[in-house]
């Protein structure tokens, strides 16, 4: 199974087995990793899935296309920066085995 | 004839009416909802005092209304976001009557006051000033918790917010119930739209001797510097102006003040979930968040469809009032499983729409979690119990779901 590892703002590391065409989102609330609220459960209605994707990873993940309610929703996240996403909008895949992701100091 | 003088199973689907501010004063409103819910959950209703609207009441129909706001909007012009029209020469835009660029643009202003690195910086002011007015009640007295605690902590907090001079911070408190009373409710502090108008100019002239003198300033951390040198808000026209600094006003106080009220009356009613959270003070972290579920400090939102759009499998027309009922939502039991009870560990209590969803989603969502936990963190240091002893009188409105006393007693211990 595909692997994600979390690493919280503090630099806590949390390595995750997500199965394929779950959100990167759904592995961390799936396994209490701390420092992903997810509100809207899902929905990409809220921004409390805000995470930075490694930059050596975006190629892979991508970043949101612009005018899209996920670029919408980032847009009012607290310190988005260029290698934002939400988490709920990456599905798991093949390719993405290995996937770094790091959480900002809050969700709101 | 109004619809709470009929019974809520046998009242004509037609009839049934959920706008009228009596049903939230009484508390009487559940069985209306339940029922549109099962039999019409996107419903119709043909007549009010408010004229047509849809009333929408399931969970899942208003999540998809809050992500289409190129369908729905709240574009003051259009019609804004209360089932109430303001008339129309006082009609007073602000970013939560806006739809997008121009909301987008304001609400960036003064959404830096509540990022996590700022709430971390404040946490030990709330904590202080929480413990100072925890410590100043009195034992073995009845006296009212909205007033002693709810507004005088809600209050602090906004004059914080705004830098505002503290020894006048009750008139903060004061323009917040203008902005929303109900100008038919006897207990209003305003009787008339003009009166609320007349009295909200009054705001908006404090407010702009102090916005003036902010702009005058290098930049500091309060909305009004930060409003004053925003781009998109240091030259707002007069409505605006007042429509802005009320959106904040009330945002910022009131729905945390009648979670305050809320969570410990339901704490009250739920007096094994009381228990449960005196043997684990651990669990206000999941207390919070179902609080402010099971309260649902803002009652409805309204949005005005831009085009023709179906939603629920009805049609609705460009121009409709299409109005989501969040007490509704918050207890539809297909969203969250046993809505009607007040559990305060559920497994996932932030999934509710008290905050609202998409771009205008409460943009003090985590400041208010952050009030009332502290809130609950100082009591339980404080006091084992804490008992509501008389009726919680409730607001004369259909908009804001507040409290205006409840009567509360600390045992000696």
């Amino acid at each position: 199974m595909p692997k994600v590892t979390y690493i919280e703002y503090d630099g806590t590391e949390h390595p995750v087995e997500v199965p394929l065409g779950l959100s990167v989102m759904r592995g961390a609330v799936g396994n209490n990793v701390p420092g992903i609220d997810a509100d809207c459960g899902g929905e990409c209605a809220c921004a409390t899935c805000h995470v930075y994707v490694d930059p050596a990873w975006l190629d892979k993940t991508g970043t949101p296309v612009p005018g899209s309610q996920e670029a919408s929703m980032l847009s009012f996240a607290a310190e988005a920066e260029f290698n934002s996403r939400l988490s709920c909008q990456i599905a798991m895949r093949q390719e993405l085995d290995g996937l770094v992701v790091r959480m900002p100091q809050g969700q709101h | 004839m109004t619809a709470q003088l009929h019974d809520a199973s046998s009242i004509p689907l037609d009839k049934i009416d959920v706008s009228d501010p009596q049903l939230y004063q009484d508390d009487t409103y559940y069985p209306y909802f339940e029922r549109l819910r099962r039999e019409d959950p996107v419903h119709w209703c043909p007549e009010s005092r408010y004229g047509p609207y849809w009333a929408v009441t399931k969970y899942k129909d208003i999540m998809h209304i809050e992500v289409n706001h190129g369908i729905y909007s709240s574009d003051a012009g259009t019609g804004g976001i209360q089932i109430e029209d303001q008339p129309k020469d006082m009609v007073r835009p602000s970013f939560i009557r806006m739809d997008p660029p121009r909301h987008d643009e304001q609400r960036k202003v003064v959404s830096p006051i509540v990022a996590p690195q700022n709430l971390s910086n404040m946490e030990a002011t709330i904590r202080e000033r929480t413990g100072l007015v925890l410590d100043g009640l009195p034992c073995n007295e009845t006296f009212d918790w909205v007033e002693r605690v709810s507004i005088e902590l809600t209050t602090m907090m906004l004059a914080t917010l705004f830098d505002f001079p503290w020894e006048e911070r009750r008139k903060l408190t004061y323009w917040s119930d203008v902005a929303i009373a109900n100008v038919n409710a006897p207990e209003a502090p305003v009787h008339s739209e003009q009166e609320r108008f007349d009295e909200l100019k009054k705001m908006a002239e404090t407010m702009a001797a102090l916005f003036n003198e902010r702009a005058q300033g290098p930049p500091k951390f309060d909305l009004l510097s930060m409003l004053a040198h925003g781009e998109a808000t240091r030259e707002m026209p007069l409505l605006e102006f007042i429509g802005n600094l009320t959106l904040l006003i009330v945002g910022g106080n009131d729905t945390t003040r009648n979670s305050m009220t809320g969570g410990l009356l339901a704490l009250s009613q739920f007096p094994e979930q009381y228990r449960k959270l005196r043997d684990d003070p651990a669990l206000v972290a999941s207390l919070v968040p179902e609080i402010i579920r099971y309260v649902t400090p803002v009652i409805h939102m309204r949005r005005t469809a831009r085009e023709d759009t179906e939603l629920g499998g009805r049609e609705i027309r460009k121009g409709d009032k299409v109005v989501m009922w969040y007490v509704s939502g918050n207890r539809d039991p297909d969203a969250v499983e046993d809505p009607d009870s007040f559990i305060i560990d559920r497994p996932r209590p932030r999934q509710h729409l008290s905050f609202g969803f998409g771009i205008h989603r409460c943009v003090g969502n985590r400041l208010a979690e952050l009030q009332l936990r502290i809130l609950w963190e100082e009591i339980l240091n404080r006091y084992p119990v804490i008992e509501v002893v008389g009726q919680a009188k409730r607001t004369y409105s259909n908009f804001i779901h507040g409290f205006r006393s409840m009567p509360v007693r600390i045992p000696m211990h």
